[in-house]
């Protein structure tokens, strides 16, 4: 089994309900981890985020002054703090289809669908760690790659100029702790 | 701990650049297997939210309680932009946290309320009583949930519920055929 130094971990934990904050830094501590630190807006969490320079960022999505989608945004700003390349793992109950492309738009690395789990939280913190994506810079995107398989044949307006597309096999979790 | 800035390769391409960091958090995972006695981490947390566990039903109540109060909000003032938010995100935390806290049926209707405001275009044209009645069957589910037929009949107000919402969201957004496909779809 995989095993990850918790220990060691910085986290922080951005979400504007003070249950779920609890429930998380319960797990986290569960896990091992002995640093959590707290922000319970998106203002907040993006001072906590400054001051604490986290390893993981766990976030919710909907939250006052502006939500986690809009931290995303403003962390994942090349240059503009301590770690753009923080692993962002965003918690929400928002699992459509669209809400999941817009968070993978704003540059999240995970996303975790309510209710929370033991299990699928500790999969989502070893996959940011054990395999990270690549970042892309474009004039209108900065952040983990949002390709997590190769189409050789995708010929749409998106489709990356100047080479060969730079894809990473990503293996599934199940692969890299076998 | 003074934080080292990431030092990053970055391949350059026509239209964009792809940029691999150091993964500083790759030294924190190893295959050294568990010793013997010692737990799972995944089963260690479960374990200390189990212990959390006893304060669930009152957390529950916290948010049963913040739906009500924003509801009645809006049964004295009207619905605005301000009041409607705070209904949502109350009835998006018990979506989102009821499981979590030992009361899954309530989850449904709570979703139902979140879409009924999500995808009606011009909120004040949301009946109060549908809001009502979402806003009563949660709290019924959640006090009834000891019942031994509790799930049956939370499934029941859903199923109704969800019906009523549908019929009134389609005729809301007549010419809207994205949103109609999100929510039939």
């Amino acid at each position: 089994m995989l095993r990850i130094d918790f220990k060691s971990l910085r986290f922080l934990v951005v979400d504007d309900n003070a249950h779920m904050r609890r429930i998380l830094r319960t797990l986290l501590h569960g896990f091992g981890a002995r640093e959590v630190y707290e922000a319970e807006d998106g203002a907040s969490g993006l001072e906590a985020f400054n001051h604490f320079v986290p390893d993981i960022v766990i976030t919710d999505w909907a939250m006052p002054i502006f939500d986690g989608l809009e931290l995303t945004q403003m962390i994942r700003q090349p240059g503009g703090n301590a770690n753009p390349y923080v692993p962002i793992i965003m918690m929400t109950g928002h699992s459509e289809k669209r809400r999941v492309t817009a968070a993978r738009d704003a540059g999240i690395t995970e996303f975790l669908a309510k209710p929370v789990s033991a299990k699928g939280l500790y999969e989502r913190i070893v996959s940011v760690i054990v395999n990270p994506r690549p970042f892309i810079k474009t004039k209108t995107y900065f952040g983990p790659d949002r390709r997590r398989s190769t189409v050789s044949t995708y010929t749409g307006p998106e489709r990356r100029k100047g080479g060969k597309a730079d894809v990473i096999k990503n293996s599934t979790l199940f692969e890299k702790v076998r | 701990m003074p934080f080292k800035k990431n030092t990053a390769a970055i391949t350059t391409y026509g239209d964009h650049e792809v940029i691999r960091p150091e993964n500083k958090l790759r030294g924190y995972a190893s295959d050294t297997p568990l010793e013997a006695g010692e737990e799972d981490p995944v089963a260690r947390a479960e374990r200390a939210l189990a212990e959390l566990s006893g304060d669930f039903p009152d957390w529950m109540d916290d948010e049963c309680e913040r739906l009500d109060k924003a509801r009645n909000t809006i049964v004295q003032r009207g619905i605005d932009e301000s009041n409607k938010m705070a209904l949502f995100h109350g009835a998006h935390d018990i979506k989102g946290q009821a499981a979590t806290l030992g009361f899954p049926a309530v989850a449904a209707v709570a979703d139902s309320l979140c879409r009924l405001i999500e995808f009606t275009p011009t909120p004040q044209r949301i009946p109060l009583t549908l809001i009502n009645q979402h806003v009563d069957a949660v709290r019924a589910i959640y006090r009834e949930y000891s019942r031994s037929d509790a799930v049956e009949l939370a499934a029941q107000l859903n199923h109704k519920l969800r019906e009523v919402t549908d019929h009134f969201l389609v005729e809301e957004n007549k010419g809207r055929p994205d949103i109609i496909e999100q929510i039939t779809g």
